[in-house]
């Protein structure tokens, strides 16, 4: 049954209200920003399961096969990633985004509108989007024979055989530059901008995935056709089947996918991340009932040896909810915010390490101050005993809740896919989480999170001019 | 993974049978708690959530948000638990909580390991009967829902619209009021106002306590009996209808609000499950949303969008499960060069293609594939399993209705959509907002090196 409520809610706690930012009519969310994105992908992708048997292989054009075997229910999502998320743009800011957008508007001999039936006559469901570091091309569907065919031939011909039309490229184009123009109504989303703009100035991380006005409106369709044709090869994706599939299926199935994408390459290493030389506020006024605030700095990154000690530490710091120190002095003991968190975002190389919490314009100076007082406390003298070992029963405890649907088993999947992490991250998880101690956090703290280059960023209303 | 089956589906298109259904199993407490419980043993986790029968539609003038407000307070402490207790033990436990309150209902969960249920039941009946409202967190999470507010309507055009929408559109209807409440009562909810509402709503023969997860029913039982069995049932008043009068002629209004892009908000007074003189009028009109906007090929993305390209977006929404009569809404960005206008006269113009023509048998089938596949899809999640059965049980409506629903939709004729589009669809029931946005000026400046 569709059920229709997110419209007239409200949650006790904003955390889990991203999870549900799934039905919308508007374009207020059609567009996933990156960063939203990112977020709940860490959200989704960080945990992993010591039961979940992940098989692994290559098919023969080179890309790398993660396929789990799920049974219960007779659907299968199926993802195939490339390195080809918006730190590939180049100057052309926005270009990764357009281009997977424009993926399913025409493809063979197929127009959008025929592609869109193809799907949902068998109730598919189809999606492509790209976030800072991927690319990625999904598609959810029944197992039976006749209606997954259906599904999977239209995906592979999308995959293979993209049409790149001008006017769906004019179309599409416009409605970017559309929701780019939205995006200025929105204080979260303009301080979101400002942020990655602090901490990665000259890095491909530094803009926002949808990219900008000035550089969208000077693409032609034709950068779109280079970019899928450099960037959308065998050798650069890989293939993620998650469901009620046979391991042969799964096989024909990947091998269906790509064999007709040219072999091509990986592209190069992305530059390492330069920190911030120094401090650095920035405030944007804007005429918003509220302050939006983000602090932060470079943080880390998937393969970083540093990696749970991180993770541990933020949870206690600002990662768990309604039980953080952050939260506990923001809104527990003060009342000053709805949210108050923060979250490290691990990518190909170091994602933010971010905190964040929006207040009333003339309590901005008070929330900062206790925001940056229980961030520097906690740098300092690293966590308590007892909190440490109530985060490790809260992580290891509620583990097979992080990939209790085939959804999030996908996104996971995904996850140790893309970033190439061990197969057995899986069954060392918990174990590297137990590993962890108070003094390993304190240090990883002190070397990771330098409170003299953290970057601050405001939007809303000055106090001085609120107060007219 | 556990790899215990819980039930192996026949497939069977394009003839479309109801799909073999999990069934759930239900028990009532002599206190008058009903108890649901589903199976669904694909991984050792369970879901359990506590539902009321209390929303923003309960609440009269002056406290609209009171049943928001009194959410937040049920984690400020209980006589044997003080404030913060309840999210120490559930995170201790591995568990992931929250709530939330809607119109018709106030709900709580957790997610755990399915061995720690018994930890989350220990805890909800506690506060089910025993909440220990304090001024001092009152006066604290007043800030925090006030700080809520402003992040979700009042800084936020499309939501402040709404809001000022469907306040116009309803007349007496307490679907009239904000759930998150206006501000002016917001600012002065007493200690006596949240306790009143607690003692007149908080009670075992008010909630539907829903399991879903690794879970016998029998065993599920007998823990609810455990710790909810003793509470004592409290004498629920019947609500007032409140019943809205009917709408004599359209009703239009601008939204001033800081923002970029223009848009038009449309709602026709549409009957829901609960209160269509037939059942199948209000399939008809999901049907119905679903031949405008149910996915890319429907009908104002691939007309409005694609075709014509005046709207950068266009859709449609209608919810049946609504306790009293709602609105079927109709939304639309302009595209550059165009207007809200424009707009209103295509979204018109879609609705009197419905009420004149009859819907293809290409569109009929296709939602009637998505309502299948969707079902299935909506399995894979124990949490959303777990919401079907308590909203239909909390409005009303009994949660058998979940397993009709795709059999429902299955009989749906094309006649019937252009008879509700014809019945209900009517421009004396309508009512538009349009967003004419104001100007932002924004300046960035950056400050010296602390």
């Amino acid at each position: 049954m569709h059920i229709r409520f997110f419209k007239h809610i409200g949650w006790v706690s904003g955390s889990v209200t991203q999870h549900f930012k799934t039905k919308s009519a508007g374009l207020q969310t059609r567009r996933k920003t990156v960063y939203v994105l990112g977020f709940s992908l860490l959200i989704f992708s960080q945990f992993t399961s010591a039961a979940a048997k992940i098989e692994h292989w290559q098919t023969p054009q080179g890309s790398r096969v993660y396929y789990v075997h799920t049974e219960g229910l007779p659907m299968v999502d199926i993802q195939v990633v490339f390195d080809a998320g918006s730190a590939r743009d180049g100057q052309q800011f926005g270009l990764a985004a357009l281009t997977a957008d424009l993926l399913d508007t025409g493809a063979g001999k197929w127009n959008a509108d025929e592609i869109a039936q193809r799907f949902e006559s068998v109730g598919a469901q189809f999606g492509a989007s790209s976030s800072i570091d991927m690319a990625t091309v999904s598609l959810r569907t029944l197992t039976d024979k006749p209606l997954f065919d259906k599904a999977l031939e239209t995906m592979q011909v999308i995959l293979t055989k993209p049409t790149f039309n001008e006017a769906d490229f004019q179309r599409e184009k416009n409605r970017t530059l559309a929701a780019l123009k939205q995006q200025e109504e929105s204080p979260a989303e303009l301080a979101s901008i400002a942020f990655y703009n602090a901490l990665y100035e000259k890095h491909p991380y530094a803009h926002s995935s949808t990219g900008m006005i000035k550089t969208v409106s000077g693409f032609k369709v034709g950068d779109l056709r280079n970019f899928y044709q450099k960037y959308y090869v065998a050798a650069n994706a890989i293939i993620v089947i998650v469901g009620d599939l046979s391991k042969s299926q799964a096989e024909q199935t990947a091998e269906k996918l790509v064999s007709e994408l040219p072999v091509g390459k990986k592209p190069e290493d992305l530059p390492d991340v330069a920190m911030p030389l120094k401090s650095a506020q920035q405030h944007i006024e804007f005429p918003s009932t509220q302050t939006h605030v983000l602090v932060g700095i470079p943080g880390t990154y998937r393969k970083d040896p540093d990696y749970f000690n991180l993770y541990v530490g933020n949870h206690i710091l600002g990662g768990s909810g309604l039980v953080s120190k952050l939260f506990n002095e923001v809104r527990e003991k003060r009342g000053l915010a709805y949210s108050a968190s923060s979250a490290f975002i691990p990518m190909l190389k170091p994602g933010p390490f971010l905190v964040s919490l929006q207040t009333r314009n003339d309590q901005t100076a008070q929330a900062v101050q206790v925001l940056n007082q229980t961030l520097s406390e906690f740098i300092a003298k690293g966590p308590a005993e007892a909190e440490l070992a109530a985060a490790k029963k809260n992580i290891t405890g509620g583990f097979a809740m992080r990939f209790d649907t085939n959804k999030k088993l996908a996104s996971y999947v995904a996850m140790i896919g893309f970033y190439n992490m061990p197969l057995d991250y899986l069954d060392t998880f918990q174990q590297k989480v137990e590993q962890v101690t108070a003094a390993s956090i304190t240090d990883a703290f002190k070397r990771r999170v330098n409170p003299q280059l953290l970057q601050t960023i405001t939007v809303g209303k000055s106090a001085e001019k609120s107060a007219k | 993974m556990n790899k215990r089956l819980v039930c192996t589906f026949l497939l069977c298109l394009p003839a479309f049978g109801s799909s073999a259904e999990t069934k759930a199993f239900e028990h009532v407490l002599s206190n008058g708690l009903k108890v649901l419980v589903k199976e669904d043993h694909r991984s050792p986790v369970v879901v359990s959530q506590v539902w009321y029968k209390v929303g923003s539609s309960y609440e009269p003038g002056g406290v609209t948000g009171i049943s928001h407000m009194l959410e937040h307070m049920m984690f400020k402490g209980t006589d044997k638990h003080p404030a913060g207790e309840f999210s120490r033990i559930i995170a201790e436990n591995g568990g992931d909580e929250n709530a939330f309150t809607g119109q018709d209902y106030t709900a709580y969960f957790q997610t755990m390991e399915a061995s720690r249920l018994a930890v989350s039941f220990e805890l909800e009946a506690d506060r089910m009967r025993n909440l220990h409202l304090l001024p001092e967190e009152l006066k604290k999470e007043l800030q925090v829902v006030t700080e809520e507010r402003r992040m979700r309507t009042d800084d936020n055009p499309q939501a402040k619209m709404h809001e000022h929408f469907i306040s116009t559109a309803y007349t007496n209807s307490p679907y009239k009021h904000p759930v998150i409440g206006w501000p002016a009562d917001i600012a002065n909810y007493t200690v006596e106002d949240l306790q009143a509402w607690y003692q007149r709503w908080y009670a075992p023969n008010n909630a539907t306590l829903v399991v879903v997860g690794d879970v016998q029913p029998k065993a599920v039982f007998d823990l609810a009996e455990k710790y909810f069995g003793a509470l004592k049932p409290s004498d629920i008043k019947p609500l007032k209808p409140q019943t809205e009068i009917e709408q004599l002629g359209v009703r239009k209004m601008t939204v001033k609000v800081p923002a970029k892009l223009p848009s038009i908000l449309m709602g026709y007074k549409v009957p829901v499950l609960k209160t269509a003189a037939n059942e199948w009028e209000a399939y008809a009109l999901e049907v119905l949303a679903g031949v405008l906007d149910g996915g890319s090929s429907a009908r104002l993305t691939s007309g409005l969008v694609r075709g014509k390209q005046i709207a950068v977006s266009a859709g449609a929404g209608y919810g049946l499960t609504s306790r009293m009569s709602n609105l079927f809404e109709l939304e639309a960005t302009p595209a550059e060069g165009k207007t809200v206008s424009d707009l209103e006269a295509a979204l018109k113009n879609e609705v009197k293609k419905l009420q004149q023509n009859l819907i293809s048998s290409e569109e009929l089938q296709r939602i009637k594939a998505q309502v299948l596949a969707t079902d299935i899809y909506q399995k894979d999640s124990n949490f959303y399993q777990a919401m079907e059965l308590g909203i239909l049980e909390t409005v009303g409506l009994g949660w058998q209705k979940a397993d009709e629903y795709v059999a429902k939709i299955n009989q749906v004729t094309a006649e019937q959509v252009r008879d509700v589009a014809r019945k209900y669809l009517l421009e004396d029931h309508l009512s538009i907002a349009y967003l004419e946005p104001q100007t932002i000026n924004t300046t960035a400046e950056k400050k010296g090196v602390k």
